[in-house]
């Protein structure tokens, strides 16, 4: 299934690439017109306790991935996921030949309960994929979002949803100290190029806190979430 | 088993006659995964594309939070978006046990009732609920499996204290109280993992963080459930449809 869904974006792939050559060459054969489609892509805090900070919105095809489970989390992965800031992983993805568009929410930080969203144009293929990351504020290095999650096939109107899982960066140790972590629970260090944790993406195991016998923890019973962080719906507008 | 054959013979040639899309039978079995959570009496609801009886992200309706405080399915089933469904309410007679299932039949009368929705309070919590949302079911004949979170309603805070008075004193309050333990299994005279009172940070639907919980030995008296027994993880329920159009 995988691997027929692997075949089937490279096969998809390699004919955007030969149609946009063939459009270039001018030649008079009749080929089809790049088609732009616009997206609204909406973010939905579902926690209790944990602000998501602002969103990065990567718009790509195959061959750009944000992060790998079981791998090492990039620069620009880590200093969103550590710090909030988003900038790092924009520039680096923007770098990248397989990406079509980046974006980020205008609002700052947004709590529970509340939602952030992002429009963007871009030129539409069937091999089009999102990928988003936000960081869970009052924790180390936790981050939410989809990875590479195919759009290319929505039609005008229609629109997707996911509950997005929260992923560990690996690269901060867990200690939920007011020192370590930089959102309003604790107020301490976002950013630090330091990598004393496993070093690898995994699903985060959720936060211990001081009322589960953390007794250095910051966060208290509140900031827990299971599972899943945030709701995602891409509509597609145009 | 023989009489539903027939029945869907019968469909089956009124289809032909009308040459048009039919009702269509689905068996639903639901499953509670958890370890140590009852869920009150399920309501299933067979209905149109539009209708949304939860949205996750949203503040709970006020027949949802009836349901998710105290278990009581009878406002939801008062709402014209349920009077509207093909319905099945409490299907198992009962409670849910950890780890029981409950099967039962919805035949879809009508050709845009294409969509499910499954609520049922978790015990014991606050307001915690299991929720299948406005998932579409296909039409082809087949089994179609779901894997469900547990959601709180948002509104009452999960102070995690349960009601001296027992269930039939259930209010629908900020400071409401866990109505019962079916299990049996939980502490008494905690004196509230938040004050009671205290609304939860987000108050729209959204994934429970779990309960808290204490334990016998180092218990705070805060909570009066038991991180042992009654903690679970996502997912909380297992849904099979089959469908036989």
């Amino acid at each position: 299934m995988e691997l027929h869904k692997k075949f089937m974006l490279a096969v998809t792939l390699s004919l955007t690439l030969g149609l946009s050559a063939c459009s270039d060459d001018d030649d008079g054969v009749m080929s089809p017109q790049p088609i732009d489609a616009s997206y609204e892509v909406t973010v939905t805090n579902i926690t209790n306790g944990q602000p998501l900070t602002p969103l990065a919105v990567v718009m790509h095809e195959s061959g750009f991935v944000a992060w790998q489970l079981g791998a090492s989390a990039t620069e620009g992965l880590e200093m969103l996921a550590e710090s909030g800031s988003p900038a790092d992983f924009l520039s680096a993805s923007a770098a990248n030949t397989n990406v079509i568009d980046t974006a980020s929410s205008s609002n700052g930080p947004f709590g529970p309960g509340a939602q952030e969203s992002v429009s963007m144009t871009v030129t539409h293929s069937m091999d089009l994929q999102l990928s988003v990351a936000s960081m869970l504020a009052n924790t180390n290095d936790a981050f939410t979002g989809v990875n590479a999650w195919g759009i290319g096939d929505l039609a005008v109107g229609e629109s997707a949803s996911v509950l997005a899982k929260v992923y560990d960066a690996g690269t901060e140790n867990n200690t939920e100290s007011s020192a370590t972590m930089p959102g309003p629970a604790a107020g301490g260090e976002g950013f630090n190029s330091a990598r004393d944790d496993i070093d690898v993406v995994l699903i985060h195991p959720g936060v211990v806190t001081i009322d589960d016998g953390l007794m250095d923890s910051a966060l208290n019973e509140s900031h827990r979430w299971l599972n899943s962080a945030a709701k995602i719906v891409v509509q597609r507008v145009n | 088993m023989k009489f539903k054959k027939s029945a869907l013979v019968s469909a089956f040639i009124v289809g032909m006659a009308t040459s048009s899309a039919n009702a269509a039978q689905w068996d639903i079995t639901v499953t509670n995964l958890t370890h140590g959570n009852h869920f009150t009496p399920l309501l299933l609801a067979a209905h149109d594309h539009d209708t949304h009886l939860f949205q996750v992200g949203m503040p709970a309706s006020i027949p949802i939070e009836h349901m998710a405080e105290c278990g009581h399915l009878d406002p939801l089933l008062a709402t014209p978006e349920v009077g509207a469904a093909d319905t099945q309410a409490d299907p198992a007679g009962g409670p849910l046990a950890p780890g029981a299932s409950t099967s039962s039949m919805i035949m879809t009368t009508n050709m845009n009732n294409t969509h499910l929705t499954i609520v049922s309070m978790v015990l014991p919590t606050n307001d915690a609920f299991v929720g299948l949302e406005s998932q579409h079911i296909p039409t082809e004949a087949g089994t179609y499996t779901y894997y469900l979170n547990a959601y709180d309603a948002g509104t009452e805070g999960n102070d995690e204290t349960i009601n001296p008075g027992g269930p039939s004193t259930c209010t629908y309050t900020e400071a409401g109280m866990i109505p019962v333990a079916p299990g049996g299994d939980a502490d008494s005279g905690g004196t509230g993992v938040v004050t009671p009172g205290t609304p939860d940070t987000n108050t729209s639907i959204h994934i429970h963080r779990g309960v808290l919980g204490e334990s016998v030995a180092t218990g705070d008296g805060r909570s009066d459930l038991m991180n042992t027994i009654h903690r679970w993880q996502n997912p909380v329920a297992k849904v099979v449809v089959t469908v036989t159009p």
